[in-house]
């Protein structure tokens, strides 16, 4: 059934669909939204679910870890300080192969206290294990949770459904809320691989000496290098029921651009328009959204750019030593291209500044200008007159 | 000795790692004679987290579920709530964690899930130090203490937390102390909180550790025993964090009890005499507490 959703409700819609049962969380904004509907699912009886109220985010990934060991499916999500505690019991569940599924609110990390957007707190936990999946509408932000639990669950990885502050969290957007036989249909309970079991007394992460351990880790790289196909598979079941699917990557009017930009969540609806409204000048412009980061599709970036003169990525995050992560990520993609792209990497847009249209244009034309980029990070839009002294 | 009256079950394998004298070793292989087989036991880093065995090795005939340091409280409340969506209410959910995992890091952990009378049995087994890693002092450590952080004349100076009474203050609904050297009364009150189901009950097991006392392995239980008859470690119960139960009443000198450890080696004839008037006034207070009884 059509509603007008927020973004943050989108996934506690889809929580409720997932049939979760056991959800662990604690307050923070721009989080709240998503556990607030929660409760009140499982107050009201909509869903038939363990809430606990934890006295911290650490508390929660370690509440769901157990939870999600002991055999049910399992639900969290945070933001920013809330993801930076959890660090971790990032490590812990990835290590654990347990499929939790985790909302993840884009926001920045403090300080200065800013509540606003921002991806360095998601991309600050790129080497935990999870696997990353960006979104750009409510829509999407609906249908990803629900495949994130599929695929987590086929795959024994847990998965972070990313979405922006603000800009989709509390943005109201009409959304498709399926019924719940149809998502049935498309998630069957979960039958977890391993877990605590009474008749056969085990212990569970126990200590792994230097003779075990490497293959531990080992497998876990391995079940990322199968992630990509699974979640094609994942995407199509969901296409065959729901007759909606996003892809990796998204490539928007991309057959002969000459010039790619790249970028991931909201930022990319806005570049859309751009891309349009810059065709119609006859610019010769394209768009790659890039939605899953963990793990890092690679070989599909590089065939994706692999014609492109030039690409610019817009990065709402920063490496601080080395630059925007996307930007970075994507030059070592490209690595084994024969025709190598010359790549603008543009940071900007951070602590919840907004990337206008005028802003997208301004980046596109300063790429299509410049021969080669003046700097390995071009900080766009940093108002110089603060740093004369 | 005799263990006629409770169920002669052996949950613990005889090759575990744990040192010559452990006194949680000793404390483990009571606990699981008492609790039986129905538990899942939750073990964050400590001693028993090595102890129970490296992979592929595992020491204990019960589940265990390990976790990271700081988390049995959560850890805990999320099992029980997986366990009960699963319909297993037979199962009881026991946390199995030394006093850095408790008194320190894990204390968050642990006040939130009291807090929120997660249905649990928490047992901190106390060896007053950070044993596992090398004997680092924590907050359980008592005044008095070396450790390698408080090294010769830089001995603990300040007193030791006391755990029960901060979970008292959380008006937990049973809450005991027990001693490998009164198996008896420790396999009682494992009963006892293995009755009370519905809410968390907190277990405090005095853990006598050879190795970070520098004591013989032979002397761990004896030691582990003057400490309740020197009132040092006194056997008490909580009910709701108010009604309180004296188990035994010391008569001993604390000399007695820490003439025998290294750890205690530095201390003058004035600083005994400070410790004495230390546990003299809260075994003191806690009688006081006794008489408040509804």
């Amino acid at each position: 059934m059509r509603q007008v959703l927020e973004g943050s409700h989108a996934v506690s819609e889809a929580v409720r669909l997932a049939k979760v049962q056991v959800v662990s969380a604690y307050p923070i904004t721009p989080q709240t939204h998503i556990m607030e509907a929660i409760a009140e699912f499982c107050a009201n009886g909509k869903m038939n679910a363990k809430f606990i109220c934890v006295e911290s985010e650490h508390s929660a990934m370690a509440s769901v870890i157990a939870a999600s060991a002991a055999g049910v499916r399992t639900f969290t999500a945070t933001s920013s300080h809330g993801l930076a505690l959890m660090h971790e019991l990032l490590h812990w569940a990835s290590g654990a192969r347990l499929p939790i599924v985790m909302a993840e609110v884009n926001r920045a990390l403090a300080p200065g206290w800013n509540i606003w957007m921002d991806q360095t707190d998601s991309l600050s936990q790129r080497d935990t294990g999870w696997i990353q999946l960006y979104c750009e509408d409510s829509q999407e932000v609906l249908d990803t949770t629900l495949c994130a639990f599929k695929l987590a669950e086929a795959i024994n990885l847990p998965v972070m459904v990313v979405l922006d502050a603000f800009f989709l969290s509390h943005t109201y957007e009409p959304v498709d809320v399926p019924e719940q036989n149809e998502v049935d249909k498309f998630l069957p309970p979960f039958l977890p691989r391993i877990n605590i079991d009474m008749s056969n007394p085990c212990s569970l992460y126990q200590m792994a000496p230097p003779n075990f351990y490497m293959e531990m880790r080992y497998s876990i790289f391995r079940a990322m290098e199968e992630t990509i196909s699974k979640f094609l598979e994942v995407e199509e079941d969901f296409y065959k029921v729901f007759g909606r699917k996003y892809g990796i990557l998204d490539s928007f009017q991309c057959d002969d651009a000459e010039i790619i930009i790249i970028a991931a969540g909201t930022t990319a609806s806005t570049c859309r328009q751009v891309v349009l409204d810059l065709r119609e000048t006859g610019e010769k412009v394209g768009l790659i959204k890039i939605k899953m980061f963990r793990p890092f599709p690679k070989k599909l970036i590089s065939d994706a750019l692999s014609n492109a003169k030039k690409i610019a990525v817009i990065d709402r995050n920063c490496s601080f030593g080395v630059g925007g992560i996307f930007a970075q990520e994507i030059k070592s993609a490209l690595y084994k291209n024969k025709n190598m792209p010359t790549v603008f990497g543009y940071i900007t847009g951070l602590g919840g500044r907004d990337v206008t249209p005028k802003m997208i244009e301004e980046i596109y034309f300063k790429t299509k200008e410049e021969h080669y980029p003046e700097k390995e990070s071009i900080w766009f839009g940093i108002n110089y007159e603060l740093f004369r002294n | 000795m005799n263990f006629s009256e409770t169920e002669d079950i052996e949950l613990m394998h005889p090759g575990h790692v744990g040192c010559p004298g452990c006194g949680a070793v000793i404390a483990m292989r009571l606990a699981l004679k008492a609790m039986g087989e129905k538990i899942v036991l939750v073990i964050p880093a400590c001693c028993w987290a090595v102890v129970s065995g490296p992979h592929p090795q595992f020491a204990l005939k019960v589940p265990l579920l390990h976790t990271a340091f700081e988390t049995s409280g959560a850890a805990a409340s999320g099992l029980r709530a997986a366990l009960d969506m699963k319909g297993d209410t037979e199962t009881t959910v026991v946390v199995w964690a030394g006093d850095g995992g408790t008194f320190d890091i894990g204390f968050q952990s642990l006040s939130g899930a009291v807090e929120r009378n997660e249905d649990f049995i928490y047992v901190c087994y106390d060896n007053e130090a950070y044993m596992n890693t090398g004997v680092q002092r924590s907050s359980s450590t008592p005044y008095g203490g070396q450790t390698t952080t408080t090294p010769e004349l830089q001995w603990k100076k300040t007193r030791k937390k006391n755990i029960v009474e901060s979970l008292s203050g959380h008006r937990i609904s049973y809450a005991a102390t027990a001693s490998i050297a009164f198996p008896e009364d420790l396999i009682q009150k494992f009963k006892k909180a293995m009755n009370l189901k519905g809410c968390t009950r907190f277990l405090h097991v005095f853990a006598s550790c050879p190795t970070g006392w520098r004591i013989p392995s032979e002397l761990s239980v004896k030691i582990a025993r003057l400490a309740v008859q020197t009132n040092i470690f006194p056997l008490y119960e909580v009910e709701d964090g108010i009604n309180y139960t004296i188990n035994y009443t010391g008569n001993k000198t604390v000399k007695e009890y820490l003439k025998l450890q290294g750890r205690f080696k530095q201390l003058s004839e004035k600083d005994t005499y400070e410790i004495q008037k230390m546990v003299d006034e809260d075994f003191l207070f806690l009688s006081q507490k006794v008489k408040l009884r509804r």
